[in-house]
């Protein structure tokens, strides 16, 4: 079923990674798997915050070698940093197998990120100016608390609770997707595609890739592939309401747009409040009450309907 | 209880017209026999005496059970403060009450109802009023999609606007939308009347057997086996009164409005033999 939430605060900041929380925790019923979150914080120009894992949550309980892998694996992605010509600037640990670099690099993103993640175990979860994605195992508190989200300011914020139906209960598979190679892109869904196979090969074929078998990756790439097109995001969008086959609603956010789109035949939920300091939109209203809990006037979009919104 | 009498404005209307040999259990109902307008084991509730919930520390299922507490010890008139937009709020209700809920509701809300008279001061999600067999539901602010789905009976009104599959195999009762309806609307109706003031999306009707659509905006387009069918005097008194009730006004008149009726060819296996019925089916 999953559940997918967002926000954006138009014109200021504010602390968007309590709000989120908040909001992905009252929709832990529709997705008790994995929780993710896409946070944007003030650019940082000539800066780039990268956020990695070098292993799976799951793999840290298969046996003592795992803990000399991960750091051997973490060794190997500093060196292809070093040899790439990307400077660390600073480093956090959230986690034994994921890490948060601030590096500065004006180089060949896509060429960078596939070197890195040509590391065993290693997957780039976001590359961006302002974009900072985490996912992993257990509800919206669990992963916030792990990776001390919640003091986190930023302008606007998307999210997911999963239920896994199509693929593994793992990071690899939780939302949200960061359209790489592209900065601080981000994507979450709720549905299912049905075309995806076909499109995921024809996307392979111009290049792109994919880290897991799950069906709304293909969504994250596909905006990718049409901003590289000479797409907006808009663009991209109402194209994806056309090619996409399947039931889905999505929400992607750019460093200061945020946007939803909703299939034909608006077969997955989204609920909307807007004002003209703040846009909320989730699954269900009980998300959006965590941040409003007085009386709001809250609306559904219609089927095929793509709305994109400026931080 | 005379003036329920209608049975021959509704054949009038077009209401009756199923070729319904061979499965059909249909008995009209009579307004004379009371005991048909309450279940043997309901609460005898007073209107006078009222009762306040407030949910904002309650779970849905703790609502529930306090709003049926206050029934059983006789109160008939309910105000459910802080709602919450909490999914399946006021759920299973087979007993006359008036129910009133100060904010929104979440999904599934007022599922199953026979009976009460609601009233809803804010927005209710998706499913709402799913399965209705009586009673009234007023909406004053937006509803989800599939609002209505499967009514069997009373009247649901939301006055703002609805999300997609409203009403969807509708079997009977009334619905109203003050608004815009979305996509698939009427999908697979069975009976029942549907009243949208405001435009319809695709595919509205689709499938329908029978039963009526009125349409006061535009229609984006019909679905298989909707079709237009002729406005009468009836038809727009029928609006009039009922619209009336509930305080709305068709935009453009109620004379103006589209009615979308089924075309009847994809329908009516029932004409069939039973071999034939197996090839069919």
């Amino acid at each position: 079923m999953c559940g997918i939430a967002g926000l954006i605060h138009r014109g200021q900041s504010s602390d968007v990674g309590s709000e989120l929380t908040a909001m992905l925790q009252s929709l832990k019923h529709r997705g008790p798997d994995s929780t993710g979150f896409a946070l944007y914080g003030e650019p940082r120009k000539g800066e780039h915050v990268m956020r990695f894992k070098v292993a799976e949550q799951e793999d840290m309980r298969s046996g003592f070698q795992i803990h000399d892998q991960v750091k051997e694996r973490k060794a190997e992605v500093d060196r292809r940093l070093e040899e790439m010509g990307a400077r660390k600037i600073s480093e956090d640990t959230a986690t034994e197998y994921a890490y948060r670099y601030w590096i500065s690099f004006d180089g060949d993103m896509k060429k960078l990120a596939d070197y890195v993640e040509d590391v065993e175990g290693a997957e780039i979860l976001s590359i961006g100016n302002a974009l900072e994605l985490v996912k992993d195992l257990g509800d919206a508190t669990v992963v916030s608390d792990q990776y001390g989200l919640g003091t986190f300011q930023g302008t606007h914020a998307i999210g997911h609770t999963r239920m896994a139906t199509e693929s593994d209960v793992d990071i690899r598979s939780a939302h949200p997707y960061w359209a790489y190679p592209f900065n601080d892109i981000s994507v979450v869904h709720n549905g299912q595609l049905t075309n995806y196979w076909g499109f995921r090969r024809e996307m392979e074929r111009r290049g792109h890739r994919f880290m897991s078998n799950c069906d709304s990756e293909l969504i994250a790439v596909y905006v990718a592939d049409r901003i590289e097109q000479g797409d907006d995001l808009e663009a991209a969008m109402r194209r994806s309401v056309d090619e996409l086959d399947g039931v889905f609603t999505y929400v992607v956010a750019t460093a200061d747009q945020l946007g939803m789109a909703k299939d034909v035949m608006a077969a997955k939920p989204m609920v909307l409040y807007e004002s003209d300091e703040f846009v909320a939109l989730a699954s269900e209203e009980v998300a959006i009450r965590s941040v409003f809990p007085h009386e709001i006037d809250t609306y559904d979009p219609y089927e095929g309907e793509v709305m994109v919104w400026q931080s | 209880m005379a003036e329920l009498d209608r049975t021959h404005e509704s054949h009038e209307l077009g209401m009756h017209t199923e070729q319904l040999s061979g499965r059909t259990q249909q008995a009209f109902f009579s307004a004379e026999e009371s005991d048909n307008l309450v279940y043997p084991w309901a609460s005898k509730v007073d209107f006078a005496r009222s009762g306040e919930i407030d949910a904002a520390t309650l779970d849905q299922k703790q609502v529930n059970l306090e709003i049926r507490r206050l029934m059983s010890e006789g109160y008939g008139t309910i105000t459910v403060k802080n709602p919450g937009a909490k999914h399946s709020l006021g759920v299973g209700i087979l007993n006359r009450l008036h129910l009133h809920f100060d904010g929104s509701l979440g999904y599934f809300g007022c599922g199953l109802l026979d009976g009460p008279n609601v009233t809803v001061s804010g927005r209710v999600g998706w499913s709402c009023a799913e399965n209705m067999m009586a009673g009234t539901l007023v909406v004053e602010k937006n509803a989800g999609s599939t609002f209505g789905a499967a009514i069997r009976g009373g009247d649901l009104v939301c006055k703002g606007d609805v999300g997609s599959r409203t009403g969807i195999d509708q079997k009977g009762g009334t619905i109203i939308v003050g608004g815009r309806t979305g996509a698939f609307s009427g999908f697979m109706m069975q009976r029942g009347r549907m009243v949208v003031l405001g435009d319809a999306g695709k595919n509205l009707g689709d499938s329908m057997y029978d039963g009526t659509i009125y349409v006061g905006g535009k229609i984006e387009d019909l679905g298989v086996d909707a079709v237009e069918g002729e406005m009468t005097d009836l038809d727009c008194q029928w609006l009039t009164r009922k619209l009336g009730q509930y305080g709305l006004e068709a935009p453009n008149g109620v004379e103006n409005m589209t009615k979308i009726v089924s075309g009847k060819q994809l329908w009516n296996y029932d004409n069939l033999e039973s071999t034939e019925k197996k090839l069919v089916l």
